[in-house]
């Protein structure tokens, strides 16, 4: 909502209009009141004919043109310069080991090729001059770990792959807050290690990467410079156009130094908003469904934490307020496990399980196809058609001992045994798969009552409106259910491996309609006190034993015994935030790190971006963070307080650090710690691309996790067999992998076939037909679609040569009322190393007419392997080392 | 004579007509509602067509992708009563034009096979089209042709002043498709019947909106009091004409056009025709006097030659 208090709007990597359109509202509010919306997209779409500039770019190359902006920016001291020298570490100095890309041609310092792993030591902040006792002991840690890797002694775990997976919702801790030149003038600050490693980035290079011309570049900078500052501030969007890259993370790394350069963090008007899939997509990062984190960020513990205080070491007592992870970890536990997790057995910590390495969905579809995962839930996921290499997910849906699987409709991934892809080319014979399917129908959003947390952090409640039909029941349902079930099957078990779920707190009486309560599952998220009542912030957990707390930063949504959630006050009778409809996390603050919304002394940065400030008259001269937002900060900390030497947690956040959540206070333009592919964002070219990096020597992303399996062969990058770009996306009109809209009539007709899209230039090259078939063709299958020869696909010129995209939107299946092949079923999967999620960008050929069909798709296929020159003992190196 | 002059005089049949729904016979009536459909933040997203089926369980119109754009549904008719329409339009920069001659208005047509542009397109970036979307919709006239030709009264003018065909009244004989200027009512194959937009009567006698613009996110669609979305659609030209916006013109919003104006007008970003719209839509009743007084000459006149015949023939 605070998108309409935006100046301007970047949209990138997103198709906001078409995939957000109720979100899209406040762009169009922004506009109304006249904001400049720039889309950035290899296409043009409902996003790009609603904006005033629209800059078409090559699928993947987003890092060139975010760093052309930042180079941009630098080159011409156009930064927000008094909001960077204050609450960005530009200032800190970097250890003297540290390489850039520019000096290694293409890496960073620490990389070993071996493990493809970066050991981020050297990326450091430089010690402060004067050295805590604390300081001298992790002085002394990182000359011993210098030490045991010079002498080949390998690297000290703790430095292993940054452990990108194992910290929470505030950062990599760093080991001090370092020394610091506020002149930026130092050769070793990060400000002039960011000058010189973006300075490559000119209007040209990015010509020459992205296709966008000079005169481009310099409008949209323009527009980025002219609406930042005091009295203005730039917005940007995102979604996964970013997130799906091997070098996603980097990118919005991008954007993040971009926007804190800017000065456009922690204001009305600025940010970066992740745009998330779908409803709820934001929750159930907060309260996980993934391997590695916990409720609330928490990190996953590791096998080498043998006790909660292992567990919690690495984040305790460090600076800012992730230093309090304690009672957070603490209160979650109680919340589990209730009166059976005590002080006297470490609140039941041995009973979490420990993260053994990467489980994360694509590992886990190669250990299904290898025999090492049996049992699969699929829940409200069609992966069979959502997912990279559909034809990966269904081998191994095919492997597995059982399937269950809860939907609205009989998807792909519970019917893949009968008619899936592989059935028709005889890859999969029905009669040989031994998975048991079991397919239980699913009440949808409008037959439960709960909540759904959205993409600004809001927690909207919503009300069941009707029954759901036939055997059809709730998740929340399905799981006490299921606990109750397998509790009383284990019930006097005196087997330790049991009592983690035997002592679970698991108490979920049913109503009137037998639908335990999703109110009361709220209540237990937001945490009790040693009363019993609701708790009403987070700031009152305790780490012994009093509270139970499920996800710490929900606490506060039901306070006072109220569901905040189901807040509805409309806006004209109400504060201009809208504080009072639903519940944003955390404490119900709209706008985070907005200590950042005034200057360093505490004013407003201007009256027309007035927000959170410091009334030093307030609680009778004692002063007191006022404004129109919770201010996120502490409520009393003078903007000239200065920590004392050796202060831990919250006490250590000075009057000037905006960014409570770091342990040095700041925004990081250069990562010191915490990402595993690199302390500055670097343009790396797709696992698969038509062109080479201009940039350096080094291709693709070194650090990007292959997944090596003989049906998920990359094309090998600059191969003429393979000379196209492809991007997938999704329709208003459909709904992801389709089941919610295939299944409809009302949606389907007004998209009713799957198609690609091409551009005159491409159609005229290939002699693809309006509306005629093509084919698509990659190393792993190919796919057929109708065609739409449009302007809005544009032709690119980078530097000499041209380069063309196809367009697949890739709702499609085998179900439903029109079906179609699965351009997912194209996607490669290629990670990226910090999160695991595959790369969206492929390279294809494209023939006019329809595919070959049965047996005769893998012999064409192969053909292309074959031609592609690809080497079947390494298929996901795309045939060469890259 | 004088009941023929009232039925005939301006206002009647066409023309200004201020109070239509008072003019229909309500006495007390509440006022005149409509839409206004701003199609310079329509989004495409097609809410309103689903929103629009859902309420008055319209069924689906067939599985056909056109090819036009992202518009699968084609055009108003007696299933689609909401009609999303996607222009995409080059600019019409100085390249485009022809040499000689006034600039061609471009309908946006997808071609097929290779269109000839291929380097300008790629080369041109943001400047290079613009890609119209407009909710169509029954424009509920001042001056209905549908309602004045329906013989069964199957259509009639409601207190909200805006013009409903009853199913259960109509029987198919299909004169109120040939009389619409906008082509908008169509007869439903395999139903026989004619249907479109009600403008959610049942919704508005509950004191609710309309469902789509209940649904459309970006307040496209706006519904309210005519009088009113008339002011606020002057406003919103302004506005746009204030940041720079010199393409922008409603269509539909003055009441001095051929059909009295509509009750559900627009905010277009080109010509008319470009979003499949009639430029200068005219009631047919408008020429119903000249038509009687044609059709009086007319008989007049075979009278004549029957009487001159019959003189004539006596002659000889």
């Amino acid at each position: 909502m605070d998108l309409q208090n935006a100046d301007c709007i970047l949209i990138e990597g997103s198709n906001m209009a078409e995939a957000h359109p109720v979100g899209f509202q406040w762009v169009v509010e922004a506009k109304r009141r006249g904001a400049t919306v720039i889309h950035v997209d290899p296409r043009f779409t409902r996003t790009s004919a609603l904006a005033d500039v629209h800059v078409p770019i090559r699928a993947g190359s987003d890092i060139a043109w975010l760093g052309g902006l930042v180079n941009h920016v630098l080159q011409h001291d156009l930064d927000f310069r008094e909001y960077v020298v204050a609450y960005t570490n530009a200032a800190n100095i970097i250890d003297g080991e540290f390489k850039d890309t520019e000096d290694l041609d293409g890496l960073f310092s620490g990389f070993d090729p071996e493990t493809g792993h970066y050991d981020p030591l050297s990326w450091h902040y430089e010690p402060p001059e004067e050295l805590s006792e604390d300081d001298r002991r992790h002085l002394r840690e990182v000359e011993e770990d210098r030490a045991s890797e010079s002498s080949g002694e390998g690297h000290k775990k703790s430095h292993q792959a940054a452990r990108s997976e194992s910290h929470g919702s505030g950062g990599a801790p760093v080991l001090w807050k370092g020394r610091r030149d506020e002149t930026l003038q130092h050769p070793r600050c990060v400000f002039q290690l960011l000058k010189r490693h973006f300075a490559r980035y000119t209007p040209e290079l990015v010509q020459e990467v992205c296709g966008i011309e000079p005169e481009q570049l310099r409008r949209v900078a323009d527009a980025l410079t002219g609406n930042s500052g005091r009295e203005r501030t730039t917005a940007f969007c995102y979604a996964v156009g970013w997130t799906h890259h091997t070098t996603g993370a980097q990118m919005i790394r991008a954007a993040a130094i971009l926007q804190t350069l800017l000065g456009n963090i922690g204001r009305p008007g600025g940010g970066i908003l992740a745009l998330r899939g779908h409803a709820s997509i934001q929750g159930s990062t907060d309260i996980p469904t993934l391997f590695n984190i916990l409720p609330g960020y928490l990190p996953m513990p590791q096998t080498s934490h043998q006790s909660l205080d292992e567990w919690v070491e690495a984040d305790e007592g460090a600076a800012g307020f992730w230093g309090n992870v304690r009672p957070y970890a603490v209160s979650l536990l109680k919340s589990y496990w209730g009166d059976a997790a005590t002080a006297g057995n470490d609140f039941c910590f041995d009973y979490l399980p420990r993260v053994t390495g990467d489980h994360s969905t694509y590992s886990t579809v190669k250990s299904q196809i290898e025999g090492g995962c049996k049992g699969y839930f699929l829940v409200g996921e069609n992966p069979a058609v959502g997912s990279a290499n559909g034809k990966m997910q269904r081998l191994g849906l095919a492997n597995l001992d059982w399937l269950v699987v809860r939907d609205l409709q009989m998807i792909e991934s519970a019917t893949f045994w009968q008619d899936g892809p592989e059935i028709e080319t005889g890859e999969l014979v029905t009669e040989e798969i031994g998975t048991e399917v079991f397919f239980l129908p699913a009440a949808s959003h409008v037959e439960k009552a709960g909540s759904f947390t959205q993409t600004q952090r809001m927690l909207q409640w919503r009300d069941k409106a009707v029954e759901p039909p036939g055997d059809a029941r709730s998740e929340l349902w399905f799981y006490v259910e299921l606990g109750n079930r397998i509790r009383a099957r284990l019930a006097g078990s005196s087997d330790e491996m049991d009592r983690p779920l035997l002592d679970l707190a698991w108490d979920y009486p049913y109503d009137e309609q037998g639908e335990p309560s999703g109110e009361q599952v709220l209540r237990e998220i937001n945490g009790t006190g040693p009363d019993g009542a609701a708790l009403s912030a987070y700031t009152d957990l305790k780490a012994d034993g009093t509270t139970a707390c499920g996800c710490w930063i929900y606490c506060g949504v039901y306070a006072g015994e109220h569901n905040h959630a189901r807040d509805r006050t409309p806006h004209w009778e109400q504060d201009v935030v809208a504080s009072e409809w639903g519940w944003v996390w955390p404490a119900n603050r709209r706008i985070l790190y907005n200590r950042a919304s005034a200057a360093p002394d505490g004013t407003p940065w201007s009256e027309r971006k007035k927000y959170v400030w410091w009334d030093a008259d307030a609680d009778d001269g004692k002063g007191r963070w006022v404004g129109r937002d919770v201010p996120d900060f502490i409520p009393d900390r003078a903007p000239d307080f200065v920590p004392e030497p050796g202060a831990n947690g919250p006490d250590a956040i000075g009057g000037q650090d905006p960014f409570i959540m770091q342990t040095d206070g700041k925004a990081w333009l250069f990562a010191p710690v915490g990402l595993a592919d690199g302390p500055m964002p670097t343009h790396y070219e797709p696992p698969e691309s038509p062109v080479r990096n201009p940039l350096y020597g080094q291709q693709n992303n070194p650090s990007r996790r292959k997944l090596d399996h003989p049906v998920n062969a990359i094309n090998p990058s600059w191969s003429e067999v393979f000379p196209y770009v492809f991007t997938s996306y999704r329709l208003t009109e459909h709904h992801t992998a389709g089941a919610m809209s295939r299944t409809l009539p009302y949606l389907t007709e007004l998209q009713p076939e799957p198609f690609c899209e091409v551009s005159p230039r491409l159609a005229a090259e290939r002699g693809l037909e309006h509306l005629g078939w093509a084919t698509i063709v990659t190393n792993r299958t190919a796919i057929e679609a109708r065609v739409l020869v449009t302007d809005r696909l544009r032709s690119l010129r980078l530097g000499d040569r041209w380069v063309e995209q196809v367009g697949l939107p890739y709702h499609w299946g085998r179900n439903g009322i029109t079906q179609g092949d699965s351009p997912n079923d194209l996607v490669n999967i290629t990670m990226d190393p910090n999160v695991y999620i595959q790369d969206k960008v492929g390279t294809c050929d494209i023939r006019p007419g329809r595919r070959p069909r049965g047996a005769a798709l893998m012999a064409y296929v192969e053909g292309y392997r074959r031609r592609s020159g690809i080497d079947l003992a390494h298929p996901e190196d795309g045939g060469a080392d890259r | 004579m004088s009941l023929f002059s009232d039925i005939f005089s301006e206002g009647r049949l066409w023309g200004r007509l201020d109070d239509v729904t008072g003019d229909a016979g309500y006495d007390e009536h509440p006022p005149r509602m409509g839409f206004f459909t701003d199609t310079s933040v329509c989004i495409g997203c097609k809410a309103c067509e689903v929103a629009c089926k859902e309420w008055n369980e319209v069924p689906d119109d067939g599985y056909l992708l056109t090819g036009m754009s992202y518009d699968n549904t084609g055009a108003l008719g007696a299933s689609t009563w909401r009609h999303v329409a996607f222009v995409e339009k080059p600019f019409e920069t100085v390249a485009d034009r022809p040499p000689q001659g006034p600039p061609v208005t471009d309908l946006g047509m997808p071609g097929v096979g290779p269109p000839a542009r291929e380097d300008t397109a790629a080369e041109s970036g943001d400047g290079a089209m613009r890609w119209l979307m407009s909710s169509d919709v029954c424009k509920h006239c001042t001056h209905a042709g549908c309602l004045d030709v329906c013989p069964t009264g199957a259509l009639f003018r409601t207190e909200f002043g805006t013009v409903v065909v009853q199913p259960d009244v109509c029987n198919g004989c299909g004169y109120c498709v040939a009389a619409c200027p906008y082509g908008v009512i169509d007869l439903r194959e395999g139903d026989g019947r004619a249907f479109k937009c009600t403008l959610c009567y049942d919704r508005l006698k509950e004191g609710q909106t309309p469902a789509c613009a209940q649904a459309c996110p970006t307040e496209s669609i706006q519904f309210g009091e005519v009088s009113e979305l008339r002011l606020r659609a002057a406003n919103r030209l302004q506005e746009l004409e204030d940041q720079g916006v010199d393409v922008a013109r409603l269509y539909g919003a003055d009441p001095d056009d051929g059909v009295g104006g509509d009750g559900a007008f627009f905010l277009l970003l080109d010509e008319p025709e470009v979003y499949g719209l009639p430029p200068d839509p005219v009631v047919p009743t408008r020429s119903l006097a000249s038509v009687w007084k044609h059709v009086g000459y007319a008989a007049a006149t075979v009278a004549g030659i029957g009487v001159a015949s019959f003189l004539g023939r006596r002659r000889p």
